[in-house]
């Protein structure tokens, strides 16, 4: 297909909504569903850098690092887990167990240990999703072809050498579904501490707008909340399909043997 | 030397014992090409397992060179029947043949020589970034035995390694495996349940009998070091080995009915 | 059975932690009392009223999100113009985490259902909607045209071809979005306060000396989950083999 063709798709209905959307409230006495020039302008003027930096970094920042935090101990973990056929059997209903609480749950039993300060809203991301990362890691490592496993062993992979140039890469498909799964549960948590109990953040942005009843800032807030959104699974998407070109490969190869 | 003495191995699940080997007793000379055929269900697989190391006896032992063989020892390089299992899936073609090299930290420029070299020895040159899924079965078997020839291994084993590959590669897959014996010098020992491919391809062939496993009879193969699937295979002395062994596998068969 | 072990040992684990001293009881009370907590909710008519509530939002969320899923799934799908036009939208939309909505639900919705609905339909509706697209254009283009050459009528191809490779897929959105709507049917009752079990953890956590009945509750949650995901489960396989015997006879 054109490269002007793909484009013309991409945009076509965005567009259209866009403009749906625009022209519906352009008259708009309705309070909560302003005109879209009046959210835009709103959107212009309330993110500038400066508030970007005070509220939007901080959120990201506790985002990023519980994540970097769940990732490791839901790998290292699930490493050691998955590679052990008793611990495996012993903690796997455990394990489920922890995953099907639903993570906002979390937010007020935290609360009662941590307080209400960036360490709670770091540890609140941490435990909520490090559960599909972990999960995941053990079901990857479990799977991993037995045929692999011998010609490592044949071949003198040991230790270390055999959890990193062989576990892992096999796993990753795996262990990169887990993180995907907890990026989402994270952005979510992320949300909900800062609604619940912050002094700065995006959601706590947000509630206060809401609370205030300044409804275009709130709208604002909620589309700049979903561009973040957006822009972490872009580029999640983007990092998973380079570290796993290999995989899809695999599987497209797999598909035409039918 | 590989020498096998009285190899024994049981397998107990629960309640059952299955005795897959009894009493296994062969020696392999170093650089000489052995075949192990026998009927199916025979455990060539266990044995082979327990020669490389991954699996061990019940009782009775492998030494390689006079050392008891309690784990993958050095020096042996293992080519899969399954091959599409075997190769890694996230590495190029490339890096699957260097990642055991790098393993046994070989200096790089060393790793880069024995690689290409390999590659070229089965006749895969060009074919380095390509990944295992890319390429056809008989490729891949190839990119199998290139990882285990750029080990430079002292012993080569080999299980059934042409067994699901289609008739015209293996032949092509059993001449590069006599050329790289003899250019190479290493000890090869390899399992088929193909007769011919055992007397072709063998220096001596030892025969296995049914489950649980012995050693039913061994031959060598008094044909000329030259051999090619063509004349060879017309050969009379080549019918000759091939009827013998067939009538022992058939024996073997028998007795196991019998029981 | 040694999962029995670990569930167990979870079990004495909490019991003997706020016991020693190593975790303030005030924060973790033992298994025991939360134990006792648990069998005391049950007692209670809130209980039965929020756990009532709590279902019944995630059922009507979950039905109206399938119903709305599969259609626009299966007729996306199947109109590969749509296709085309809708990606880029349903990809943007998509990541949006539903929790951003939050605020416009309490502004229309205030603390009733409408709020736990809006948040629950939005994010398994998505759900759903991916995992149709995906069955839908996995349909062999074999089976396809064996279809048209048989002159099956638009209707009968839906019926014969696209729906039994969509099917397992359905089944598969309806799995994930049931998680998914347990998930923000509780954030809904414990961020906005929806009647259902969320708000009565919410409760519980802003009372004091109630903490036991906070993590009772919890276990309830997540024993929800467990279950929602063990029905979803059994009822994939149960359809999906019956669907595989069907589905050899469609092919051929």
């Amino acid at each position: 297909m054109g490269v002007l063709k793909k484009i013309f798709y991409a945009v076509a209905l965005p567009v259209v909504l866009f403009a749906t959307w625009f022209f519906m409230t352009e008259g708009s006495e309705n309070f909560y569903s302003p005109p879209l020039r009046t959210t835009l302008i709103a959107f212009k003027n309330t993110w500038t850098v400066e508030q970007l930096r005070a509220d939007v970094a901080p959120s990201l920042l506790r985002l990023i690092t519980g994540y970097l935090i769940a990732a490791v101990i839901g790998v290292a973990l699930g490493v050691a887990i998955g590679l052990n056929r008793t611990l495996r059997a012993v903690l796997e209903p455990v394990l489920e167990f922890f995953r099907a609480i639903p993570p906002p749950v979390l937010v007020p039993v935290i609360m009662l240990f941590a307080g209400i300060d960036d360490g709670m809203k770091v540890t609140v991301i941490v435990f909520g999703c490090i559960w599909p990362i972990l999960l995941n890691t053990v079901e990857g490592v479990r799977a991993v072809d037995s045929v692999v496993l011998d010609t490592a062993r044949s071949y003198g992979f040991t230790g270390p050498a055999r959890i990193t140039k062989v576990v892992l890469p096999s796993a990753s498909p795996q262990i990169a579904a887990g993180l995907r799964q907890a990026l989402s549960i994270a952005i979510i948590l992320m949300v909900i501490s800062e609604m619940f109990a912050a002094t700065n953040g995006l959601g706590f942005t947000i509630v206060q707008f809401q609370r205030s009843f300044a409804i275009p800032e709130m709208w604002s807030g909620i589309i700049l909340l979903g561009l973040l959104g957006f822009a972490l699974s872009l580029l999640f998407r983007l990092a998973e399909r380079r570290a796993l070109r290999w995989y899809e490969g695999l599987r497209a190869a797999r598909r035409q043997a039918g | 030397m590989l020498e096998v003495k009285g190899l024994r191995k049981v397998y107990s699940s629960g309640s059952r014992e299955v005795e897959a080997l009894r009493d296994l007793t062969f020696t392999v000379d170093n650089g000489d090409l052995v075949c192990l055929v026998g009927p199916s269900g025979c455990g060539k697989t266990t044995l082979l397992r327990c020669i490389s190391g991954l699996l061990g006896p019940t009782s009775g032992e492998v030494s390689v060179d006079g050392k008891q063989v309690t784990g993958p020892p050095p020096g042996m390089a293992v080519v899969f029947q399954e091959y599409g299992r075997s190769l890694f899936p996230w590495a190029s073609v490339r890096e699957n043949v260097e990642l055991p090299l790098k393993q046994k930290r070989v200096p790089r420029a060393r790793r880069k020589e024995l690689v290409e070299g390999a590659l070229d020895a089965v006749g895969l040159t060009g074919t380095a970034s390509a990944y295992p899924w890319q390429l056809s079965g008989g490729m891949q078997q190839r990119v199998a035995i290139a990882r285990a020839v750029a080990y430079e291994p002292q012993t080569l084993l080999m299980d059934e390694p042409f067994a699901a590959v289609d008739a015209q590669t293996r032949a092509d897959l059993e001449d590069l495996v006599r050329s790289l014996w003899q250019r190479l010098k290493v000890t090869v020992l390899f399992v088929t349940h193909d007769i011919d491919e055992a007397v072709y391809l063998g220096r001596r062939v030892v025969m296995l009998s049914s489950s649980p496993t012995v050693v039913q009879d061994e031959l060598t193969v008094d044909l000329p070091a030259e051999r090619d699937q063509l004349h060879t295979r017309a050969d009379p002395r080549f019918v000759e080995l091939r009827t013998r062994v067939y009538e022992q596998i058939q024996l073997a068969k028998k007795a196991a009915a019998a029981r | 059975m040694l999962g029995f072990a670990g569930l167990a040992g979870l079990l004495v684990v909490i019991e003997l932690l706020p016991r020693l001293g190593l975790v303030n009881p005030a924060y973790l009370p033992p298994t025991s009392k939360i134990a006792v907590a648990l069998v005391d909710e049950a007692k209670t008519a809130t209980f039965w009223q929020a756990l009532g509530d709590t279902l019944t939002a995630w059922i009507t969320g979950l039905t109206i999100a399938v119903v709305a899923g599969v259609v626009a799934g299966l007729v996306i799908g199947s109109v590969p113009v749509l296709r085309e036009l809708t990606a880029s939208t349903v990809e943007f939309l998509r990541p949006i985490p539903s929790v951003a909505l939050i605020p416009l639900a309490v502004l229309l919705y205030g603390t009733e259902i409408g709020s736990s609905l809006l948040l629950i339909c939005y994010a398994a509706f998505w759900q759903i909607l991916v995992q149709v697209l995906y069955g839908v254009t996995d349909v062999d283009p074999v089976a396809e045209e064996t279809a048209r050459s048989y002159r099956f009528s638009t209707w009968g191809r839906v019926r014969h071809v696209l729906w039994p490779t969509a099917l397992p897929y359905v089944f598969t959105g309806i799995r994930l979005a049931a998680s998914v709507a347990l998930v923000l049917a509780i954030t809904a009752e414990l961020v906005i306060g929806a009647p259902g079990l969320g708000k009565e953890i919410g409760v519980a956590q802003a009372s004091p000396g109630a903490e036991a009945i906070m993590y009772a509750l919890i276990v309830v949650t997540g024993l929800l989950g467990v279950i929602i995901n063990l029905l979803a489960r059994t009822g994939e396989r149960r359809l999906l083999a019956w669907h595989q015997s069907i589905r050899g006879e469609v092919i051929v």
